[in-house]
């Protein structure tokens, strides 16, 4: 088991319960771990929820961590991945000034090259929308930089695993359960 | 606020039929549903509704009002330890929602099953900073199960099925079930189903038999075999099993604080306590044995001193109810995952009778080290000074080994519990894992209204006794058989014990200048004497134990007396301490 600290994504399945989401970052509040981001979003099963949590822990920690997690009564499955164990992508937004469009085309250039796209174009500002690693989301922000950003976001990691049949496949197999 | 109509109850414990009723008045009804015949609680405005239904079923629920929340919810926690039920206990909003909190985390950490009802303010007024309001979801939440709140009536059977099973299934705990105050007045159409599954939680984990069969087959190899047990034997119900699994190994067992009286004090296989202030062949042999088992205990570090020296030589295998325990701080080369009931009736039927004579030497062996030592000094002081142990040595004589011991925290804890005979399961109760101070007398009183059959001794120090002594006013009021031993050394005495090794005898802030005990019990109308000299303590005892009803007996002991062996803290368990 790795002890070093290292990027883990945390996946919950879980019940639609106020509350929840106390409860689970209670668990990292307790041992004084900081969440990097946290997306909550539908899942693939009607009426289960997903939690994705980036963190930088020890494996052995995350470990802990996991099974803590499964351990709250609305869990109804968790894992952890690696890095190199899923397909993760994050979204950024950019405002910019609109007159920096209007001086050439600059900004277009970049925005093609990044793989980027434009949002909207309003009178005064515009959007542009990139996914992607971090890396490639912060290349695009530092070119952008120069012509003045007025608003910069990003979501927050969300992350499919590399499994055939990741967790998703057990939380079938508990609803169907649970059905009989 | 109405009367409100009583109808009659149905029998069946399933009212499939629906009724119109208050929620308040639902709120009694399932109660009843779920068997609970006691509460403990104290009201205020936002759980009026509750108190007023609860008016119409005296006879059937019987409501304990302590004199202080904190009192109330340890009553309930001494209450389901020694009844085996869920405790219940009621609060207002705010101040009385808060003044739960300690007790939830004491229930939590030492999984006792409890459902608390706390009212909150009406919903329109919840985020407002009401009068008395308080988030009492998210103040809970780090030490609940699970809680919920109840902003509509109709919400009301489905949250509170949940909070009964949940509180009393796979390794029990405290579940708090906040409810707003127009939930309780709204009147719906009440209908109760008890709670049997959810599909979300899973009680106990399914029995993995290849591992039971690992299991087995290391204990089969094994020449140094050594069983630590805790809580959960107890709360699996597992004590027959347990003894039967050990008899047929041959097996030297230890316990954990609290899965103490599990296994009767003088089995010939029982070695002794585990941990700081435990024995000392228990400790010291823990970095010999070869085969590690540990049941339904969670190597806690009052238990396992410094980690990286613990048992480093010895394979585990770790029967355990709660996966989140396996490998959390001991890693176990042979998980069993399961209630231990479960578990140790498979393992039984694959081990090998056996017998490991010459290793429970060595428990012997150490056992006599630690007479000679400590615990004859302690049991039969050659000094004028009255001891601990000489006071619970007589007890145990007086009761035959048959009560209810309860304790407070600190050095009368950790001597009432190393000295005590116990000869039946269930008969100790004490506050493990948060070591909660102020824990021992509400706790005695909710286990002698618990166990009215038996004789329920609350042990306690002059130090934490005084953090919720009103309750003595409870006893004189529910007129509860509790029998409280008040251990007077004038300090707090562990703490005193830690200044004297190792802060150089700085005595900072432990010394106690008492009231008079003796008026304070008088004032409370329960019979009470006190104890300075040897000769007189025999039979201010038998006195004691032979009262037909409550009383409070003050022993004065040494003020600067010690607690032994123990491990220090942050040291391992072989560096164990004699003097
Ligand atoms: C609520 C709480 N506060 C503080 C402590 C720390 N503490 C542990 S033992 C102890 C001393 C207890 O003194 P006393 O009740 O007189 O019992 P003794 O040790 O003398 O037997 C203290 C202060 C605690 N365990 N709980």
């Amino acid at each position: 088991m790795q002890s070093e600290l290292q990027e883990f994504t945390i996946t919950a399945y879980t019940e639609n319960h106020v509350g929840l989401l106390h409860r689970l970052t209670i668990i990292f509040t307790k041992r004084k771990i900081n969440i990097e981001s946290l997306t909550t979003s539908e899942s693939e099963t009607e009426g289960i929820h997903r939690f994705t949590i980036a963190v930088t822990e020890t494996e052995e920690q995350v470990i802990k961590v996991v099974k803590q997690i499964e351990k709250q009564v609305e869990v109804l499955k968790a894992d952890y991945y690696t890095k190199k164990e899923v397909v993760q992508q994050e979204l950024a937004l950019y405002k910019i000034s609109t007159k920096s469009l209007t001086n050439g085309l600059e900004v277009e250039r970049i925005v093609r090259e990044h793989n980027a796209r434009f949002l909207t174009i309003e009178k005064h500002f515009v959007v542009i929308e990139k996914s992607g690693f971090r890396r490639e989301t912060m290349a695009l922000f530092d070119e952008l930089k120069p012509f003045g950003i007025n608003e910069f976001v990003r979501s927050g990691r969300i992350a499919v695993s590399r499994e055939r049949d990741g967790i998703g496949k057990d939380v079938e197999k508990i609803l169907a359960e649970a059905a009989l | 606020m109405g009367t409100v109509e009583v109808p009659e109850l149905t029998s069946q414990p399933k009212t499939t039929a629906t009724k119109r009723m208050t929620g308040a008045e639902a709120m009694v009804r399932i109660l009843l549903e779920e068997n609970v015949d006691m509460a403990f609680g104290y009201p205020g405005g936002a759980i009026m509704p509750v108190y007023d239904a609860l008016y119409d079923h005296q006879d059937t629920i019987h409501h304990v009002l302590a004199r202080h929340e904190q009192g109330a919810i340890h009553m309930a926690q001494g209450y389901a330890r020694a009844n085996g039920k869920v405790g219940v206990c009621l609060a207002t909003s705010g101040p009385g929602a808060t003044n739960l909190i300690t007790g939830i985390a004491d229930a939590q950490i030492d999984s006792t099953p409890l459902v608390c009802i706390t009212g909150q303010v009406n919903s329109s007024l919840l985020g407002s900073d009401a009068f008395q309001e308080c988030d009492v979801l998210g103040i809970s939440m780090p030490v609940t199960k699970w809680n919920y709140q109840i902003t509509r009536a109709e919400e009301i059977p489905q949250a509170l099925a949940k909070a009964f099973y949940l509180a009393r299934t796979g390794r029990p705990g405290p579940v708090v079930i906040d409810i707003t105050k127009d939930a309780q007045f709204e009147e719906f159409d009440f209908a109760y189903q008890k709670c049997t599954s959810l599909r979300s939680y899973t009680p106990k984990p399914k029995l993995d038999l290849s591992k039971v069969e690992e299991a087995a087959e290391l204990i089969n190899n094994a020449e140094r075999p050594y069983v630590l047990f805790g809580q959960g034997v107890l709360l699996a119900n597992a004590e027959k099993e347990f003894k039967q699994f050990i008899e047929k190994t041959g097996i030297p067992s230890a316990w954990t604080i609290m899965g103490l009286s599990a296994l009767e004090t003088d089995h010939p296989l029982n070695v002794g306590m585990l941990g700081m202030h435990g024995n000392y062949g228990p400790n010291l042999l823990t970095n010999e044995c070869d085969i590690l088992i540990a049941i339904g205990m969670r190597f806690d570090d009052r238990v396992t001193g410094n980690l990286s020296t613990y048992a480093r030589q010895a394979k585990v295998i770790h029967l355990e109810i709660d996966p989140a325990e396996i490998d959390k701080n001991v890693s176990a080369d042979v998980p069993v995952l399961g209630d231990a009931k479960e578990s140790l009736t498979e393992l039984i039927k694959h081990v090998k009778p056996n017998s490991h004579e010459e290793w429970l030497q060595r428990f012997r062996d150490c056992d006599k080290e630690e007479w000679d030592k400590v615990i004859e000094e302690e049991l039969h002081p050659t000094t004028d000074v009255l001891s601990m142990g000489e006071v619970i040595r007589i007890i145990n004589k007086k009761t035959n080994d048959d009560h209810i011991l309860v304790t407070d925290v600190g050095q009368h804890q950790m001597v009432a519990c190393r000295y005590t005979n116990f000869s039946r399961s269930k008969s100790n109760i004490t506050s493990g894992g948060l070591g909660t101070m102020g824990f021992g007398l509400p706790a005695g009183i909710g286990a002698a209204l618990g166990a009215p059959d038996r004789t329920v001794i609350a042990v306690v120090g002059d130090g934490g006794f005084q953090m919720t002594m009103q309750e003595l006013a409870t006893i004189y009021q529910t007129k509860a058989k509790v029998k409280v031993l008040l251990l007077n050394n004038e300090f707090l005495g562990m703490v005193r014990q830690w200044q004297q090794l190792f802060f150089e005898k700085r005595y900072s802030s432990t010394e106690l200048i008492n009231p008079d005990f003796q008026q304070l019990a008088k004032g409370f109308y329960i019979p009470t004497k006190k104890v300075t000299e040897r000769e007189n303590l025999d039979k201010a005892i038998e006195e004691f134990i032979n009262y037909d009803g409550a009383y409070f007996l003050e022993v004065m002991v040494g003020k600067e007396n010690n607690v032994f062996p123990m491990v220090p803290s942050g040291s391992g368990v072989a560096e164990i301490r004699l003097e």
